[in-house]
């Protein structure tokens, strides 16, 4: 446990010390000004005519939610980006030969570094979640329903991403890990979207084929699930986004997201265990 | 195939085939406890995927292989060993102190070993001056004294160091000859696997030639110097009767004109050998003793195989 401590936190000192996650923060401050300008604007704007306050609420938690949904996205890109060389990159350098001569078993170091960076993920999202919501309120006054649910969710979908970096790691260089994770991504992404678009269509075959993308990889469904727990009920049906109530993923596809993760990183284990350094 | 407590390590057969190509065809080797070892070999002979195969980096493909009487790959027993990567590459954002601090940490150093020891080590590879600088910064020479200082700070019962002095400078390589020889006299092993013939020469207490992926001898290089004697007579007159019966001392007779060049076992019978030339009536003008190279014993002993 020692050893996997130790890891860890070298891990994590590594981001605080790299220009990437700073940058990423520099990112998300950036966005996050931008996002208040605007939610300053469209208030003024609602103060200069008579608005009914009930649409007028809805709509402010619906601007909040997509500035969660730019927090949500910077996190995962950000996730994807800072890992997909730690391991992938440390192996074709050779770097990693001087740690895995030490007494520490290859999976204990896999998790050491695995842990470190959820570690720095969840200071990234902690910080840029909370930022979003702060600066919501204080210029609307409007809050998610449930943060709390909302927070863990995408930082799971983080963690999904994350244990997709380290298992493609143990088998392909940087780049071709990020152009397979990345891509994945995208194959989530536009699950999320076809399970939208059945909700309108009502087609099976679509329903089908959106659900084994999010099969394929379930980041996506959980920022879908963050979305149905953290804005209001009635906002969720106003509109056709990644964040409409149309199709909810389900507890079991919680469940499943879970059991997923514990899949991947079992493969990134054994398969970094079994190589040849 | 048990190990055995006489040695630091031991092989037996080990083999690594990566897809259709041999890198490693039947390593046997034993190496005793508290000795500078050389391995040495031509590229490609295998050296780098046997000490990787040794540490645990790569699996073999069959054979068995123990170091410090565990089987290689073994986690606990890498406590008492130390390992420099041939082209050592690290995490540079980290400075050379918190380095060292770091291996040292995953050797299972306490705090307060590391508070006394890391400034030690780092003093004895000369890098005090830059013991708070980022490694990123380091020149290859620096890389290498920081590698160094990581393998032994845990004061390892054994210390593979591959091509140690590669990037250094000629004062560079005299402090990691004098730290190869404090870590033997401290009584552990060191298992030196380098390119440069002399650096092994003066280094080595024994060494293995490798070729094709095999062990072709191993000598012990003390012997080496006491026991062959390459002698060379500049002599006049000598008869074929005379170089023939040259044999009952001497090996690798060579006649070159008037000179005559010829290896003993043991000075002691030089005399004889100029009794024997004189008696049969060859003019002696001199005679000059030369020692046998670790370069000539390379090329003589990888020569000796037709495949190469």
């Amino acid at each position: 446990m020692k050893n996997i401590a130790t890891i860890a936190l070298v891990t994590l000192r590594e981001a605080a010390r790299r220009k990437i996650l700073w940058t990423a923060l520099l990112a998300g401050a950036l966005l996050l000004g931008i996002f208040a300008i605007a939610l300053r604007l469209q208030v003024v704007e609602f103060q200069s005519r008579a608005m009914s306050p009930f649409v007028r609420y809805q709509v402010e938690a619906g601007m909040l939610m997509i500035g969660l949904y730019t927090c949500d996205l910077l996190a995962v890109v950000l996730t994807i980006l800072t890992s997909i060389d730690t391991l992938a990159g440390e192996i074709s350098s050779g770097t990693i030969q001087a740690i895995a001569t030490k007494p520490i078993s290859r999976s204990q170091l896999l998790m050491g570094k695995f842990i470190g960076f959820v570690g720095m993920i969840v200071v990234y999202v902690v910080i840029t979640f909370n930022a979003t919501i702060a600066v919501a309120y204080s210029v609307t006054g409007v809050l998610p329903e449930h943060p709390l649910h909302g927070l863990l969710l995408i930082i799971f979908e983080c963690i999904i991403a994350l244990s997709l970096t380290f298992m493609f790691g143990t088998w392909f260089s940087t780049l071709t890990n990020g152009v397979i994770v990345l891509g994945l991504q995208a194959v989530a992404f536009m699950g999320g979207w076809l399970e939208q678009v059945s909700g309108f269509s009502q087609s099976g075959h679509i329903v089908t084929l959106g659900i084994v993308s999010s099969l394929i990889n379930p980041s996506e469904s959980l920022w879908r699930r963050a979305a149905y727990e953290m804005q209001t009920p009635l906002a969720g049906s106003l509109s056709f986004s990644p964040f409409a109530n149309v199709s909810i993923p389900s507890s079991t596809a919680v469940i499943y997201a879970g059991v997923y993760l514990c899949v991947v990183l079992g493969i990134a284990i054994y398969h970094f265990d079994a190589r040849d350094l | 195939m048990s190990p055995s407590s006489e040695y630091a390590i031991e092989t037996h057969n080990l083999r690594k085939v990566f897809g259709s190509h041999v890198a490693v065809r039947g390593l046997s080797l034993s190496v005793p406890r508290g000795e500078i070892f050389g391995f040495l070999g031509p590229n490609g002979a295998g050296k780098s995927t046997s000490i990787k195969m040794l540490l645990g980096l790569v699996h073999p493909t069959s054979g068995d292989s123990f170091v410090l009487g565990a089987a290689s790959g073994d986690v606990e027993i890498r406590r008492r060993i130390g390992f420099l990567p041939e082209d050592f590459r690290f995490y540079d954002w980290l400075t050379a102190t918190e380095l060292v601090q770091l291996h040292g940490r995953l050797s299972g150093m306490t705090n307060e070993k590391l508070r006394k020891r890391v400034p030690e080590v780092i003093e004895l590879v000369g890098l005090s001056q830059h013991e708070d600088r980022r490694v990123k910064g380091f020149s290859k020479g620096m890389l290498q004294r920081i590698g160094l200082a990581q393998a032994i700070v845990h004061e390892p019962d054994i210390v593979f160091l591959d091509e140690p002095t590669s990037g250094l400078d000629p004062m560079g390589r005299l402090m990691v000859r004098d730290i190869l020889r404090a870590e033997r006299d401290r009584g552990a092993t060191v298992f030196l696997n380098s390119h440069l013939l002399s650096e092994i020469e003066v280094t080595c207490d024994r060494v293995a030639f490798i070729k094709n992926g095999e062990v072709v001898e191993t000598r012990d290089l003390n012997a080496v110097v006491a026991d062959e004697v390459r002698v060379v007579v500049d002599a006049h007159n000598v008869s074929q009767q005379a170089v023939a019966g040259l044999v009952r001392w001497a090996e690798r007779i060579d006649v070159d004109r008037e000179r005559l060049r010829f290896s003993i076992r043991s000075r002691d019978v030089l005399p004889d050998i100029m009794r024997h030339l004189v008696a049969s009536g060859a003019d002696i003008f001199g005679v000059a003793q030369e020692r046998v190279s670790l370069e000539q014993t390379f090329v003589t002993i990888m020569g000796e195989d037709t495949s190469l």
